[in-house]
């Protein structure tokens, strides 16, 4: 498709892009040293907009848009709709947040919104060029992002970490992309599984590698093992609201790169939801990504074990989703990606609810640490129940979200008969409990004889509670996401 | 769609309607917030006594109702009655009031003790309505979160260990549920029905071929239920939470939660997959012998009342497995009523524990003596509930611990029987540690430290007296109970003996 008629596929991304200019002229004018925060709210009605306008884009059938650059599928569709609605709830957090300076306010939420963009263009890449390109726009605006609070010692370590590690990262998968362009003369993903398909055997050993190192730049952004070594670091010294973002979208954008090129360049679909190797390739992928995933879950839970600080913890906890997340993708079927689609849906929701309860912690009296939310039951008697039921879905225990989220994953697992990954699986739930436990015991069994009981600002409770019902509403009647899941589990082809 | 039933679904739910009520309650308002939770509980007794009106044993699921709840994943609202859950019904709604009065001394955070009491009641019913897996399995786990703050925020001097070792426990058993559940659910043409998923699996070719895959089945599923029996080796949990929790807390543990465990073996894993429950009749007969003998052992050793009645809970449970393994009708109508015994008997112990408790503040059974001579009443429901627990005749403990042996000796498999020999002498050793601890707490010369301890209250007596009743009579009765269930069993000893 030209680029013209493209462009009624990219709306999101142009209003996107309009509030990001509007919000970076404001931040010149000196709007962000209004008494309101301007321009947090105008950033948050552009978000708004670009949301609605993506699901009117749900109706339209799956093409190839900007000739051969982009998609627009169900898939894409569903990432975009992820990464919108998640920068809308960390605008909504941050102007309310006194961790990232006021005075930088209009930057940013500028920078947020070009990471946005570049996720959103990352989900619907059809292009290698164009793939490393958004993930670059999206890396660069997040390191910045990492840093924001720049007069604190930490987030600049924070930042300096992200870019060292994110740069030899992306390296290693833009080396991986440039001998895929050698073997198969193409950039556009549908000339390279072609040349791929072509090819007369013989090259499993340098697609071997070549996945690889697709995976150190996906693998970086989830925090998979062994690209994980940032995330507790970063998550530890970034602003709260930007750990949130991190933790969420960022691991999303990571899943749809993954997947987006796995899926579209090495592998194709094959009989009743299994996908499999293209041409005459015979790599065992599924091993490969199962057993990535397994010690990706298994170290993510026993670093969790020892730390101390809830943003380390719940970076860990977030390396150990990363890897049940991974088991969903390892069984290369519909089903599994399926089970990425509802579980990502869950871990915003609980995710969210659990950064934010932190947030309003570090607020009131400037500790992360686990022993800051002891007798938080009798201080702040809400946050405690709310941070309760992210943490039970954090662990997947009914009635909350993320136990249905585990439903899907082993469902689709069990499916492709990979027991040994449920079982490992299943343990590390485990694993899991006693370090979210751990939060849980101490907000309601101790107690903090000196420390304040503290007040709700009225916008964070009801944001709490709009994010927590659809934690306890998706945990019991998760029959309309199925749905929607299997309706944006498809891929271009 | 056929009519639906509603009993069970009010039954289950007019407590988690209490809870919700008791959370818009001001906290200030101790005594009303006490009332609320036992008026609660008392509309899901009234059902379970309806519910016997219209119940026929001869019939097996009966109030039934069907509604779907997750279209795209074949889940149903799927809820019934049979004889093996009436009598574990009518066992939790009974017992739910009275530990609500029993918990009429918490003082600390009430609003938060008696709801999440309320949402485990939920829980319970639940589990023994559910004829769907998965909602089985949302129930099972419903209850781990109440039970965890219940031990540890009203627990012991231990509680905050106890609760996570229970949680720990328990959680790692329910994940294996999990997997069999799916890996059921996968190979059965996607059902969650546990009235089908056994006929579905019998006449299935694919499973008549995949005797590997059953037996892992059989053994993730018995895991998950060996460890809420508590089986051994999986009964360490056990000790630490019943002592810590609160009394009443206790009492639903003991008296309620460990059936779960038994309950799920014979409504899940025998129906479904009976030629494994056959084939693991003897290993199952092994460990019941070793939770009969071992457990009586460690009792016997205890100098901590409290942890002594949960010693013994593990030996009494050891005989409801016993009477599983054996597969006859004797054996399984046994452990289907010392279910229900155990329930009742370890209830008041537990509550008896409670009372000397609250008054010494020690449970040292050597720190007593001469009890009975100021507290008659309470060494006389003492007496009662110690003779029950040891298998006196005339009492309830009795009759079960009979069947379940004669059931053992009569099962067809020679192992079985020589166990169910050398196992009755954990008769004697009950024996043994109950009479003597009943020797050295209420007999022999006066604690001059107690002389002027009061006897039991109005509230206590209350509590016990019910139990001591329905301990008495179906000591004397115990074909009312028996009936309701004889027929259910029966079909699954004849479902189980085609396997043999």
């Amino acid at each position: 498709m030209g680029n013209v008629e493209s462009l009624a596929y990219f709306v999101p991304e142009l209003v996107l892009t309009v509030t990001l200019v509007l919000a970076l002229l404001a931040s010149i004018f000196g709007v962000d040293r209004a008494k309101w925060d301007v321009i947090g709210a105008l950033s948050l009605v552009g978000t708004i907009v670009a949301f609605l306008f993506h699901i009117a884009l749900y109706d339209k059938p799956a093409t190839i848009i900007f000739q051969g650059m982009l998609v627009h599928d169900m898939f894409a569709l569903f990432f975009r709709g992820f990464f919108i609605f998640c920068t809308a709830i960390i605008i909504f957090m941050t102007m309310f947040s006194s961790e990232v300076f006021s005075l930088k306010k209009g930057e940013f939420y500028a920078i947020l919104l070009s990471v946005t963009i570049g996720m959103c263009l990352v989900a619907s890449s059809h292009d290698m060029v164009m793939i490393y390109l958004a993930l670059e726009l999206m890396s660069l605006g997040s390191y910045i992002l990492a840093g924001f609070a720049r007069k604190i010692g930490k987030s600049e370590e924070a930042s300096l970490k992200y870019v060292l590690y994110g740069g030899v990262s992306t390296g290693m998968m833009l080396f991986g992309l440039s001998l895929l362009y050698g073997l198969t003369g193409s950039t556009g993903f549908e000339g390279v599984r072609q040349g791929l398909a072509n090819a007369s055997g013989g090259i499993d050993l340098a697609v071997y590698a070549i996945f690889i190192f697709i995976l150190a730049g996906a693998g970086y952004k989830i925090a998979m093992v062994p690209f994980h070594f940032w995330a507790p670091d970063v998550y530890e010294g970034a602003p709260t609201p930007v750990t949130a973002y991190l933790s969420v979208a960022s691991k999303g954008a990571g899943f749809a790169l993954l997947i987006r090129l796995a899926f579209s360049i090495l592998l194709q679909p094959g009989e009743s939801g299994a996908w499999i190797e293209v041409g005459s390739i015979n790599i065992d992928w599924m091993f490969t990504i199962a057993l990535l995933s397994a010690i990706t879950m298994t170290i993510g839970n026993l670093g969790a074990i020892v730390q101390v600080n809830l943003k380390r913890l719940l970076a860990y906890s977030g390396i150990a989703h990363a890897g049940y997340i991974l088991m969903g993708v390892s069984t290369l079927t519909t089903a599994g990606l399926e089970s990425v689609i509802f579980y990502l849906i869950m871990y915003l929701f609980t995710n969210l609810v659990a950064f934010l309860v932190i947030i309003m912690m570090v607020e009131a009296q400037d500790d992360d640490r686990i022993t800051a939310v002891r007798g938080l039951w009798k201080r702040a008697p809400y946050s405690a129940v709310f941070m309760t039921v992210a943490l039970i879905s954090l662990i997947g225990i009914p009635p909350a979200a993320g136990f249905v989220g585990k439903v899907y994953i082993f469902f689709a697992i069990l499916q492709s008969q990979m027991y040994w990954l449920a079982v490992i699986g299943a343990l590390n739930t485990v694993v899991s409990l006693y370090y979210y436990a751990r939060i849980i015991k101490a907000m309601f069994l101790e107690e903090a004889p000196d420390a304040e009981p503290f007040t709700l600002k009225p916008v964070y409770l009801g944001l709490l509670i709009a994010l927590t019902i659809p934690i306890i509403y998706f945990g019991l009647f998760w029959n309309p996401l199925v749905n929607y899941a299997k309706f944006c589990a498809q891929l271009i082809q | 769609m056929e009519s639906q039933n509603h009993l069970l679904t009010w039954m289950t739910f007019w407590p988690l309607i209490g809870a919700a009520v008791i959370l818009c309650t001001p906290s200030r308002a101790k005594l009303f917030i006490k009332q609320l939770a036992f008026l609660f509980t008392l509309p899901s007794l009234a059902c379970g006594l309806w519910m016997m009106k219209d119940y026929d044993p001869a019939l097996s699921y009966q109030f039934v109702a069907k509604v779907p709840w997750i279209e795209t994943f074949n889940i149903f609202y799927f809820v019934g009655a049979d004889g093996l859950s009436v009598p574990l019904l009518l066992l939790t709604v009974f017992l739910c009031p009275i530990c609500i009065l029993a918990s009429w001394g918490i003082n600390d955070r009430v609003k938060g003790y008696f709801s999440l009491f309320l949402l485990l009641e939920t829980g319970m019913l639940g589990v023994f309505i559910s004829l769907d897996f998965f909602l089985f399995y949302v129930f099972w786990e419903l209850m781990l979160l109440p039970m965890y703050f219940l031990i540890g925020v009203w627990g012991g001097p231990r509680r905050e260990y106890a609760a996570i070792k229970f949680f720990l426990y328990t959680l790692f058993g329910s994940v294996f549920l999990f997997i069999a559940m799916i890996v059921l659910y996968i190979n059965t043409g996607s059902s969650f029905d546990l009235t089908t998923l056994g006929p579905d699996i019998a006449a299935s070719s694919f499973w008549a071929n995949a005797a590997n895959l059953k037996w892992w089945l059989f053994l993730a599923m018995f895991v998950a239920f060996a460890i809420k029996i508590p089986a051994f080796p999986f009964h360490t949990w056990l000790p630490d939470a019943h002592v810590e929790a609160p009394t009443a807390i206790s009492v639903i543990l003991a008296g309620i939660l460990l059936k779960m465990g038994t309950y799920g073996l014979l409504r899940i894993s025998y129906p479904i997959l009976p030629d494994m429950a056959v084939k693991f009749a003897i290993f199952i007969a092994v460990i019941a012998f070793i939770n009969i003998i071992y457990g009586a052992l460690v009792a016997m050793a205890q100098t901590d009342l409290k942890k002594l009645v949960a010693y013994s809970s593990i030996s009494h449970m050891g005989i409801v497995m016993l009477g599983m393994a054996a597969m006859t009708p004797a054996g399984m109508n046994g452990a289907v009523l010392q279910m229900f015994n155990h329930g009742t008997i370890t209830a008041m112990l537990f509550l008896l524990v409670g009372v000397v408790y609250d008054r010494a503040h020690h449970r040292n059974i050597d720190g007593f003596g001469g009890l009975a001579k100021n507290l008659p009443v309470y060494a006389g429901i003492t007496a009662v509930a110690f003779f029950a627990a040891l298998g006196l005749p005339g009492f309830s403990g009795f009759i079960s611990e009979v069947l379940a042996f004669m059931g053992g000796f009569m099962s067809h498999i020679l192992w079985i029987r020589i166990i169910t020999i050398i196992g009755t002498s954990g008769i004697v050793l009950t024996a043994v540690y109950m009479l003597w601890t009943y020797q050295r707490m209420f007999l022999g010369p006066v604690n001059e430290k107690y002389a002027d301890m009061p006897d039991c209250t109005l509230r206590e007596k209350v509590t016990l007296i019910p139990i001591a009743i329905i301990v008495l009579v179906l000591g004397i009765f115990p074909n009312l109970l028996i009936n309701l269930f004889e027929p259910t069993m029966g079909r699954l000893v004849e479902l189980l003996s085609k396997n043999f």
